[in-house]
């Protein structure tokens, strides 16, 4: 059962992300974008990180999608014109390497012998008795408390940031 | 087995119940305004009306489904399933009574919060999938509109959430069990008053209701959004926008009014009656008050609901530090 929901959710959100590059139309980009933002939630789901996949569908698919979309909408994006590809035979080479080297660093870490690096505590029954959100906020707010706070503080910066940018006066 | 034809017998009874409550919302919203205005309202069909919902039915499968030209047909059949869809699938974690909620998950708020949250992205994508200007108008108005509210709607609840410390809706319920000095129920309205008062301002923005109906203001846009679609399509959005309705008023129930908690009455009869009088509210305030100027809607909702609410949650915080 887990297996062919793993396997939907992760060729949708495969076929769909492929479909949001190869598309044309920057609307259908961005609605084929929001459905492997949804594919991904539902992994999330699989993995019993209820809390993560949902706070995933709020912020992504829920506001920064509904953000593009009108910025979309707003400056009336028509279907892209491409000129006929070209290859670039150094580019090609370049990204076949990279590519096998990606491919070969998943092989090696979702291969037979899975290194999955150290655990910690934290299984699925564990989770289940103590409720999942509960115990993100604990290990959020106590030991992780510092980092977290921080990590705010450098979106704030960036958002007065923008502010600013946005608010220059033309000379 | 047994478990999962449970889980279907009950999601089939409150579709079934959601849309016929929707369709007798339309002939509710009409008798009330028309009460309100000193009118009949609905009067020919049936007795006080109330074949009404039946006979728009029958008229709205039958009429001719438009397409405009040059409209982006897949989104455009697509955007009515999109701001249908979400409206019904909020009620799988609405506890109806006891032991009757389709299924109690752990962020069961939060579920409601991402599944509500895509509901703007029906409007939007039918204003732009039109191809006229005044649904595009319409569909900006409303995206705009609705991420704005979504915060002072996330922040008036947290309160409640930290008073209960869960995310699960049937939790919230059974917090609110019991009585203060034997006489007051232990709802969340009067510790949260204030949460409260933010929910249902916001919410009603949410909802793209009077006041807040700019994103469809008649007078500036023809009908927003919606203005190119006819037929069950047209029938959808409406749905869309009745059925949010119940959904608000059954969240804003279980959050604030104890759900199904009250005394004598058996427990879902207490929870419908709860949800029929935020519903009576919606339509009151619907009657009653004059639309905003849109400036005025997104400054109230930045400038005094988010405040508003961002210090609620840090009073409540400090308060339950305090106490503990």
């Amino acid at each position: 059962m887990e297996w062919v929901l793993f396997l939907t959710l992760a060729l949708l959100a495969g076929a769909a992300a492929l479909a949001m590059v190869l598309q044309r139309h920057p609307v259908y980009s961005a609605l084929c974008l929001i459905l492997t933002l949804f594919a991904q939630g539902g992994l999330y789901i699989l993995l019993h990180a209820q809390l993560i996949a949902f706070v995933h569908i709020i912020v992504y698919a829920g506001a920064i999608m509904v953000l593009f979309l009108f910025v979309i909408m707003l400056l009336d994006l028509r279907p892209e014109e491409h000129p006929p590809l070209q290859f670039n035979r150094i580019g090609v080479v370049l990204g076949l390497v990279l590519a096998g080297a990606l491919l070969a660093e998943l092989a090696l870490g979702v291969g037979p012998q899975i290194n999955l690096g150290p655990r910690g505590p934290h299984d699925v029954e564990t989770l289940r008795i103590l409720g999942n959100t509960q115990e993100v906020a604990r290990v959020l707010f106590r030991k992780y408390l510092i980092p977290f706070e921080l990590t705010s503080l450098i979106l704030l910066s960036a958002m007065v940031g923008a502010l600013v940018l946005a608010k220059r006066r033309p000379e | 087995m047994g478990f999962l034809l449970a889980t279907l017998f009950k999601i089939c009874l409150v579709v079934g119940l959601l849309l016929l409550a929707v369709a007798y919302l339309t002939w509710l919203e009409r008798k009330v305004i028309g009460d309100i205005q000193v009118r009949f309202g609905p009067s020919r069909v049936g007795p006080f009306g109330l074949l009404q919902p039946i006979a728009d039915g029958i008229k709205l499968m039958f009429k001719e489904d438009v397409v405009p030209a040059n409209a982006d047909r897949l989104i455009f059949f697509l955007a009515p399933a999109l701001s249908f869809v979400p409206a019904l699938i909020v009620f799988a974690v609405i506890p109806f009574g006891p032991s009757f909620v389709i299924t109690d998950v752990n962020v069961g708020l939060l579920y409601v919060f991402a599944v509500a949250s895509l509901g703007v992205y029906g409007s939007v994508l039918a204003g732009w999938a039109s191809n006229s200007k005044y649904s595009l108008l319409g569909g900006l108005r409303s995206s705009a509109q609705m991420v704005s509210y979504e915060l002072g709607l996330g922040l008036s609840v947290l309160g409640v959430v930290m008073m209960t410390g869960s995310l699960s809706l049937v939790d919230i319920v059974e917090a609110q069990k019991g009585t203060w000095l034997g006489i007051l129920p232990r709802w969340n309205i009067f510790p949260q008053f204030l949460g409260f008062v933010i929910f249902l301002i916001s919410s009603n923005a949410e909802l793209n209701r009077a006041p807040f109906d700019l994103p469809e203001a008649e007078t500036e846009l023809v009908a927003g959004f919606h203005t190119e679609y006819s037929s069950m399509k047209f029938a959808l959005f409406f749905m869309a926008e009745y059925a949010n309705m119940i959904a608000v008023a059954a969240l804003a129930t279980t959050l604030f009014l104890g759900g199904w908690r009250g005394p004598l009455l058996p427990p879902v009869i207490w929870f419908l009656l709860k949800v029929f009088a935020f519903i009576f509210l919606f339509i009151w305030v619907r009657a009653t008050l004059p639309r905003f100027r849109y400036d005025q809607l997104m400054g109230f909702g930045w400038k005094v609901l988010l405040p508003l609410a961002l210090a609620n949650v840090m009073f409540t915080a400090a308060l339950i530090l305090i106490l503990a």
